[in-house]
């Protein structure tokens, strides 16, 4: 037998890995995607709501009172209030843009508001198309004249040049199917395509000669040219990229998806559109689920509504209410057609084509199975087979419809794959635990376990004994069952160790040979708790048991075993203080020593010693000092200016600024400048009068 | 021959001195004091020999300081000295004021560079 299993952990997360591969690759394909329903509804009553009765703008406007059209949601009469005011004010004003123009005769159709002022408008805007340039005029004013035409049919909206205006906006298509938005724009877009479309459709309507069915036909060519670059998820869902990255691809897609409807309602003739890509850009707009901003909300639901209301094929939407199928409570597989608003789907039957496990090549379970329809609840409902086992199963369905010209409007998309996951109760038998000694494989303590009931076995052991658990799974029908996890952890107070348990067949087992974990462990003696972990998803009955403990006994531990780790720290020391930091400064530069300073100091002033001496020795006077007594102040006031000037600049030195300084210096100095400019000057005349005399 | 430089120097030291003894007053007290302020230059370069330039700033302001008064006495003395026939019209006065006038900028600079 081979020694205990390693440490689980690494295993474990190998296994899992390969699981999650494993799913991805099964799970292309198959999805379970949700319509329209009453989770929509309340959705869109918390988004679109109205602040202070009235909305921001009268494009939320619009967009709020259509969602709650197409949902069947029932405006609050002031909201219906406050939208037809501001309607009539932006018909009213006559500077407001084309846009809101546009936005105001739609919420006006919608609501069935007061229809004075439309003659007025119309009389603007009917001039507009012919002499527009840019891609964004032509649609909005064309749009506006087809609103106020189905609104008040006698206002006069007709184009007489509608041909014209056909092929001017025919002028700004690209080969690839995309359309500029002006004439000296070169940049091209999908967005553009849509409402380039759509002003085609709103042309159609509105022309008083017909238009040519050759134009007509090169408009569905360009249709079928831009269905060439539409995109694709892995999961069968289709949408149109704007590769000028402006404009996200759901308002992209939205903007296409109204454009063709439009066209497809208001030309001529058939469009011949694949059905797969009209079902996958249904389920574009459902994938997204219950979109959390207004304008996605609106754009999913406008979408989603023109696609069922056109005249190309309605997409049916097949899902299942639940894809967890218990056995134990002999849950029926239930399955329902709709259309991607929830509304009811026209008389066909629903078959499983065949379902098997996924990521097996066994043959499948069910083949050709017809369900049976339950009018009350519009389900289909299909009884699963006795001889079928729990596990993860991917059904796959197809549509029949009673009536064959059904398969010409609509369109079911073929074959659906859904995942389903079939659930049931798992028996374990043979649940026991023992003790063996080694190398001969007797058994020292042998205990029967109990899953259903609390277990607290307690066993001894020493390093030289094994320790066995063994189980055996099966399903309800009697086969071998692998679950997703079957662990055995054996914790100690210090520390804990995870084993997982393999099988062959039904039969589980594990087993934990001491001599070789030792070190493993350690070398820790003691009691150890045994806990056991068996689950899967499809496991009614996963448990999570305490089994009971195991007293083992190893050997001391040797100078250099490993210790066990650490426990984890207290999360108080993690965040207290760090230690203190002790920063490395600048060395300070070298001083002489102090006594040397003074030294100096004394010395440097030996000099001026020296210099008074000398005066002295040549036989300094004041002779010359003024007597009289005006000339002697200015003398004694120049010399005391003079020495406040340089106990300004010792201050200077000491404390001040040199701003400061300046500021005082220059009152000093303008002082001393004067008073000696006086004196000097009077020595100087008194000196030359000496001379002269 | 050497007695004789050595003569020649003690007749040149001699003759000088009594030369200068003939000097004006004043120009005496100028020389004086230019020789005060160089001693102390000097002074302050022989500690910053021995101790290092370390407030190089200062060790310039001062020695600056001094020098730069000494420049101002010679200039002084040269335009006061009554044997100077270039400076015969600017009176002693003038020269003094702007004596003054200059040392107060110039130890102004001085107290701002000393730090």
């Amino acid at each position: 037998m081979a020694t205990g299993r390693r440490s689980g952990s690494r295993g474990d997360a190998i296994v899992l890995l390969l699981l999650i591969v494993a799913a991805g690759s099964i799970y292309t394909n198959a999805t379970n995607f949700q319509p329209v329903s009453d989770s929509h509804r309340s959705a869109a009553v918390e988004i679109f709501t109205p602040v202070d009765g009235s909305f921001e703008s009268i494009e939320e406007t619009y967009e709020a009172v259509q969602t709650f059209k197409i949902l069947g949601i029932e405006a609050k009469p002031d909201v219906r209030v406050t939208a037809c005011t501001s309607v009539s004010e932006v018909l009213g004003a006559s500077s407001s843009p084309l846009k809101e123009l546009f936005y105001a005769l739609k919420v006006s159709s919608l609501l069935k508001c007061d229809g004075s002022q439309f003659e007025a408008t119309a009389s603007r805007l009917k001039s507009i198309p012919s002499n527009a340039k840019s891609l964004n005029d032509l649609y909005y004013s064309i749009a506006a004249l087809v609103l106020i035409k189905n609104q008040s049919p006698e206002a006069d909206v007709l184009l007489d040049d509608a041909d014209g205006v056909f092929q001017a906006i025919k002028a700004l298509s690209q080969s690839d199917g995309r359309w500029r938005y002006s004439s000296d724009n070169p940049a091209s877009s999908t967005y553009a395509a849509g409402m380039a479309l759509e002003a085609l459709a709103g042309v159609i309507s509105l022309a008083t000669k017909d238009i040519g069915k050759s134009r007509i036909n090169v408009v569905k060519s360009d249709i079928l040219k831009l269905f060439d670059s539409i995109e694709k998820y892995d999961d069968g869902t289709f949408y149109f990229d704007d590769k000028s990255g402006t404009v996200s691809s759901l308002a992209t897609t939205s903007s296409v998806v109204q454009g063709v409807t439009a066209f497809a309602s208001a030309a001529s003739g058939t469009l011949n559109l694949p059905e797969d890509k009209i079902l996958g850009l249904t389920k574009y707009f459902l994938s997204i689920g219950i979109p959390g901003d207004a304008k996605e909300f609106f754009n999913q639901v406008n979408s989603v509504s023109c696609l069922e209301n056109s005249r190309v094929s309605i997409p049916l939407i097949l899902t299942l209410p639940a894809t967890v199928i218990s056995l134990t409570k002999k849950d029926k597989l239930k399955v329902k057609v709709t259309t991607a608003l929830s509304s009811r789907s026209p008389p066909l039957s629903v078959k499983v084509v065949s379902a098997s496990i996924s990521g097996s090549k066994d043959v499948s379970v069910i083949e050709n199975q017809e369900l049976v329809f339950d009018e009350e609840g519009a389900l289909h409902v299909l009884d699963l087979p006795a001889s079928i086992d729990v596990g993860k199963y991917i059904f796959v369905f197809e549509i029949v419809f009673h009536n064959s010209k059904d398969g010409k409007i609509y369109a079911p998309g073929g074959q659906t794959k859904v995942p389903v996951h079939v659930s049931g109760t798992i028996k374990i038998e043979k649940f026991e635990i023992s003790v063996l000694d080694s190398d001969v494989g007797s058994i020292d303590t042998q205990k029967q376990l109990n899953f259903e009931t609390e277990n607290d076995v307690s066993l001894d052991a020493n390093h030289l004994q094994k320790l066995r658990l063994s189980f055996q799974l099966s399903t309800p029908q009697g086969n071998a069952f692998k679950p997703h996890q079957a662990i055995l952890k054996l914790k100690h107070e210090k520390a804990e160790h995870i084993f997982m348990i393999g099988n062959s067949g039904k039969h589980f087992q594990v087993i934990l040979d001491f001599l070789g974990l030792v070190e493993k462990f350690f070398y820790l003696s003691g009691r150890y708790d045994i806990q056991l972990t068996v689950g899967d998803t499809v496991m009614e009955n996963s448990f999570y048991q305490a089994i009971g403990h195991v007293e083992l006994d190893l050997p001391e531990a040797p100078e250099k075993a490993p210790r066990p780790p650490l426990q984890s720290v207290d999360p108080f020391l993690r965040y207290g203080a760090k230690g203190e930091i002790s920063h490395i400064f600048r060395s300070p530069e070298k001083r002489p020593p102090e006594n040397l300073s003074l030294a100096f100091l004394v010395l440097t002033l030996l000099p001026f010693l020296g210099f008074l001496v000398g005066l002295l020795k040549l036989g300094l006077n004041l002779k010359n000092f003024p007597s009289a007594s005006v000339p002697a102040m200015f003398a004694i006031l120049f010399h005391v200016g003079i020495g406040a000037i340089l106990s300004l600049y010792a201050l200077f030195w000491l404390k001040m600024d040199l701003f400061t300084t300046l500021k005082t210096l220059s009152l000093l100095g303008a002082f001393a400048m004067f008073v000696g400019h006086r004196i000097l000057s009077h020595v100087a005349s008194s000196s030359s009068k000496l001379k002269s005399a | 021959m050497a007695r004789s430089t050595g003569d020649d120097a003690i007749t040149l030291f001699h003759s000088l001195r009594s030369a200068y003894t003939a000097t004006p007053k004043n120009l005496k007290i100028i020389d004086l004091y230019v020789a005060f302020a160089v001693s102390t230059a000097l002074i302050q370069v022989a500690y910053m020999a021995m101790v290092g330039s370390f407030p190089f700033n200062s060790f310039l302001s001062g020695v600056l300081s001094s020098v730069g008064t000494a420049v101002l006495a010679v200039c002084l003395r040269i335009q006061v000295n009554k044997e100077n026939k270039e400076f015969k019209d600017l009176t002693p006065e003038r020269a003094y004021a702007d004596f003054i006038l200059c040392n107060l900028v110039l130890h102004l600079v001085i107290m701002n560079f000393l730090g």
